[in-house]
């Protein structure tokens, strides 16, 4: 039988020379995994480093200035200093000064030395849970060093260790996820929506009528804006909703603050979809690169799931352009922690500093003409 | 000697709307068959049928000798069609646009060669064999369009429209191809909004709101509908009161006037 | 009318897109109540013009003013004051034909029933259906209503590209009917077509083909720039008389016509009576007994086709 190209090839030859061909969806399609690839294996580490712990010390002695040695020569740890009462403790995690606290209690060595058991307090900001109790095993672990050093733990005199989990008690992985799926919902409606809506315009050619207008760019990018926002906006509180609702997420601060951050949050969201919308070409493109310029970093970076402190060094700065990684403090913090705008004004600061500079390089971007 | 189109009481309803009513018509082999309407007189869904894409509601169809709604598939294998809106891959080269559609229809790797070295000749495109489609201008793309429908050799192509916003020299070079053609034995059935080219066809059929209003040659609508040109036949079935008004175009000239207005008939 | 009161003066325009020269070096003037028309076929320049004249795009050369105001450095004047219409369907087609209208009044700082007098006539053709969704409607209705969203804000002239292009013929002759209407209101018309004979209803007309402007004037005397002799052919076998014709000893171009073949003769000294006599009897001696010639007058077309440079048709 003579030779002939079966259709089914034919057609997938012509498939691959139009995937070939569209260069921009073409490289977001093989760049933006190989970030991902590379950061994964790199960066996002499950294991936590840089554990800020802080000692609640009333009566230091032998025993306690050597188990606080300890801390000091393990790597994993950093000493940010002493408190007096354990009653200081809770403001330094709401304010995220500190991560882990070790409370000893007055009379340690002493009670040792009689072949009593010591008792302390290990305390770890849990509002992420796994870093919560991760936090917990290797103070732990510490602590269990020491105590094998020195030879207690035969029966009577042995160092007896309390934990608490604080903000999140049960450990409960809705606390964590919460927060962070607001900011993936939000980070969707926002920039994957702008990017779409507008390229739709420029694509269908309804753009170029709008153009030959009184309309001004700024007009054209706040009015495909606004209407997300509110949207935005109900999804969020349908999720807060569903949150308490159904999974008793804990909410401990300001409602009203919530909301406004979110909306702060959405707000820069949309201008990242401007942004994006406005350097691509097609649709396509413009769906591509949100999908895989916001809502991967906003999964991988933000601190979401994979925390920030065992990123590497070089990482870490990175993380501080990412919107979520921001907004997830927020959200944590005035949910699980109930803290307020005065712990919070840095990360509020830091989301209002780059709306504006989105929105600016997003107007400046919208050329009022085709080319 | 069966007819290449024969049409029978084929019908289209879309939920209360019928878009196309009982129409009835046959195409001979080799005839230029030309389809006229007003946009919405239902001729896009008509063709859809005959193409094998859209099932009747009711009546029958058969081309190239296969029912369009029972063999479909075999409609659509020994079909060519060619539309304005689309017709050949803009970002792929002409070598490799007439590999696809050789490959789509079956042909062998030898008959793809010849029938290419051929087409490349017949058009004077040897030159950008390599060259994506999207960089040719429009008339070779429209040229180049037909005669990749025609690769497989059908018996039947389908037109829709194929010299929309094409340069007059290039429309005239077009038919002159659609001519060879038909003399080869290809029938060819053809829709325009250029009614000069209606005269061109050998008969020419014109739908209004679903049926066919008219039917026949060129000359023998004419003479039917007493006006001097098919443009005016078209004007005075598809909107009744229009010719009633005062501005339809070049009210004075005549073909048998030898110092007239430009050309014989408006378009 | 001075250059400078003119609604649209263009003067030397030029634009390229990487190697390819999209508009070569354009001037010409519009009046105000003229029906300008340009007229060329697809990728010859004509909407790269336009979208230079509605400030979307930057010229590389030359210089256009409308209404008086620089193309250039007066954007925003330019664009409040023009009625544009795009060579695609620009509108919005899951809103209703009077949401479209009312958004882009608003868009302009006026409403539907302020503009409503001078879109009434287009108007009254599309109200039955103003609840329909624009993308429901059919060619013909869909380029009305983008007439009338172009001119509802009250614009000071029209710019539209290809309005008719893939409308049936009666839906054109309406849409031309309404310009002539607009028209003769003053407003000066800016419309390009690849339909030859839409040219004709032009007071003006400018032949475009590969960026360059091949001639301006009025059409009839466009016609009067075909620089040969013209006749009409006719006969029954139209196709078999093609290549008959052509191999004519002074056949300069033989072309189909609808129902008859233009003949052009490289002869431009011989009078037409007896070219035509000579004619009828060449192809009545090759067995067209019914072949009949009669000398016409150019068209547009055929002036376009000649200015187009067309390869001699003559067989060898």
């Amino acid at each position: 039988m003579p030779r002939h190209t079966p259709a089914l090839v034919a057609f997938m030859v012509k498939e691959v020379r139009h995937l070939l061909r569209d260069r921009q969806t073409l490289s977001i399609l093989l760049l933006l995994p190989l970030a991902q690839v590379l950061l994964f294996g790199f960066a996002l580490r499950n294991d936590v480093n840089d554990i800020r712990v802080v000692f609640v010390d009333p009566a230091p002695d032998y025993v306690t200035r050597a188990l606080r040695g300890r801390f000091v020569g393990n790597g994993r740890f950093e000493v940010v200093g002493t408190v007096a009462t354990t009653r200081a403790v809770e403001p330094l995690f709401r304010r995220a000064a500190a991560d882990v606290a070790v409370a000893f209690e007055p009379g340690f060595a002493a009670r040792l030395a009689e072949g009593n058991p010591a008792r302390l307090h290990v305390i770890s900001d849990a509002s992420d849970p796994n870093t919560g109790s991760r936090m917990q095993a290797y103070a732990t672990a510490v602590i269990n060093g020491y105590e094998a050093e020195i030879g207690a733990g035969r029966d009577g005199a042995r160092i007896v260790m309390q934990s608490r989990m604080q903000f999140n008690p049960e450990l409960k992985s809705v606390n964590l996820f919460v927060p962070g799926l607001i900011a993936l919902v939000l980070t969707l409606v926002s920039a994957l929506m702008t990017a779409i809506s507008l390229s739709r315009e420029k694509e269908r050619g309804t753009l170029e009528v709008l153009l030959v207008s009184p309309l001004r760019p700024w007009q054209i990018i706040i009015g495909k804006v606004l209407p997300y926002l509110i949207l935005a906006f109900a999804n969020v509180s349908t999720a807060l909703l569903v949150a308490w609702l159904v999974f008793a997420v804990p909410f401990r601060g300001s409602l009203v603050l919530l909301l406004a951050a979110s909306t702060l949050y959405t707000m820069v969201g949309l201008a990242l979809g401007v942004l994006i919308a406005s350097r691509t070409s097609s649709q396509r493109a413009a769906m591509l690169g949100a999908l895989l310029g916001t809502m991967l970093p906003s999964t991988l970076l933000s601190g979401m799931i994979f925390p920030i402190g065992s990123m590497p060094g070089w990482l870490q700065p990175v993380t501080l352009i990412v919107p979520a990684r921001w907004f997830i403090v927020v959200a944590r913090g005035i949910m699980l922690k109930g803290v307020g705008l005065a712990e919070l004004h840095e990360p509020l600061l830091v989301l209002t500093g780059m709306l504006v500079v989105f929105l600016v390089l997003a107007i400046r971007s919208f050329k009022p003409r085709l080319a | 000697m069966s007819a290449a189109i024969e049409v029978h009481d084929l019908t289209r309803r879309f939920g209360t709307f019928t878009a196309v009513d009982a129409i009835s018509f046959d195409v001979a082999e080799g005839e230029v068959f030309g389809f006229l309407g007003a946009n919405g007189a239902g001729k896009t869904t008509a063709i859809k049928m005959l193409i094998g894409l859209l099932a009747p509601t009711s009546g029958d169809a058969r081309v190239a000798g296969f029912d369009v709604m029972t063999q479909s598939e075999d409609v659509r294998r020994h079909i060519g069609y060619m539309s304005q809106r689309f017709s050949l891959y803009d970002d792929l080269t002409v070598r490799e646009n007439i590999a696809l559609f050789g490959g789509v229809y079956g042909l062998t790797d030898a008959a793809v060669r010849d029938r290419e070295r051929a087409l490349l000749e017949d058009l004077q495109l040897g030159h950008a064999a390599d060259a994506r489609v999207e960089s040719l201008p429009l008339g070779w793309k429209q040229k180049l369009a037909f005669s990749v429908a025609l690769l497989h050799e059908p018996s039947v192509i389908f037109l829709d429209e194929p010299t929309g916003g094409v340069d007059p020299i290039t429309r005239r070079q077009f038919w002159e191809m659609i001519y060879a053609a038909a003399n080869r034995g290809t029938t060819v059935f053809v829709t325009t909004h250029y009614l000069d080219e209606a005269e061109y066809c050998n008969r020419v059929s014109i739908m209004v709101d679903g049926r066919i209003a008219a039917l026949g040659t060129p000359q023998e609508l004419k003479q039917q509908f007493h006006e001097r040109s098919l443009d005016e036949v078209f004007v005075r079935l598809a909107r009744p009161d229009a010719g009633q008004q005062a501005g339809t175009m070049s009210a004075g000239s005549s073909p048998e006037e030898s110092v007239s207005a430009p050309g014989p008939t408006p378009r | 009318m001075s250059s400078s009161d003119r609604p649209l003066v263009v003067d030397g325009l030029g634009k390229r897109f990487g190697e390819t020269i999209a508009l070569d070096a354009i001037s010409f003037d519009v009046d105000r109540g003229e029906i300008f028309g340009l007229v060329g076929p697809d990728g010859g320049g004509k909407t790269t013009l336009f979208r230079i004249l509605a400030t979307l795009l930057l010229p590389d050369a030359g210089t256009a003013r409308v209404l008086g105001h620089d193309v250039v450095q007066d954007m925003w004047a330019v664009r409040s004051r023009v009625g544009y219409m795009p060579g695609r369907f620009s509108l919005y087609p899951d809103l209703s034909v009077e949401e479209n209208l009312e958004f882009f009044a608003a868009v302009f700082g006026t409403t539907l029933k302020e503009g409503r007098s001078i879109i009434e006539p287009i108007y009254r053709q599309i109200e039955p259906f103003k609840a329909r969704r624009a993308g429901a409607l059919s060619g013909g209705m869909k380029q009305k209503l983008a007439l009338s969203c172009a001119l509802v804000h009250r614009p000071d002239i029209l710019l539209l590209d290809e309005p008719t292009t893939g409308v049936d013929a009666v839906s054109r002759r309406e849409f031309w009917d309404l310009l002539d209407a607009l028209k003769a209101t003053g407003l000066p018309i800016v419309v390009s077509t690849p339909y030859m004979d839409e040219a004709d209803r032009c007071d003006r007309v400018a032949l475009v083909q590969q960026g360059r402007l091949l001639a301006i004037d009025a059409p009839s005397a466009i016609g009067d720039r075909f620089p040969r002799p013209l006749f009409a052919v006719r006969g029954r076998r139209l196709y078999a008389m093609i290549g008959a014709l052509r191999s004519f000893p002074h056949a300069s171009a033989v072309f189909p016509f609808g129902e008859v073949l233009h003949y052009s003769d490289t002869r431009t000294g011989e009078p037409s009576a007896s070219i035509a006599d000579e004619l009828t009897a060449w192809l009545q001696g090759r067995g067209f007994t019914d072949a009949g010639v009669t000398p016409i007058r150019p068209g547009i077309e055929d002036a376009f086709m000649a200015l187009m440079g067309a390869p001699r048709e003559a067989a060898a």
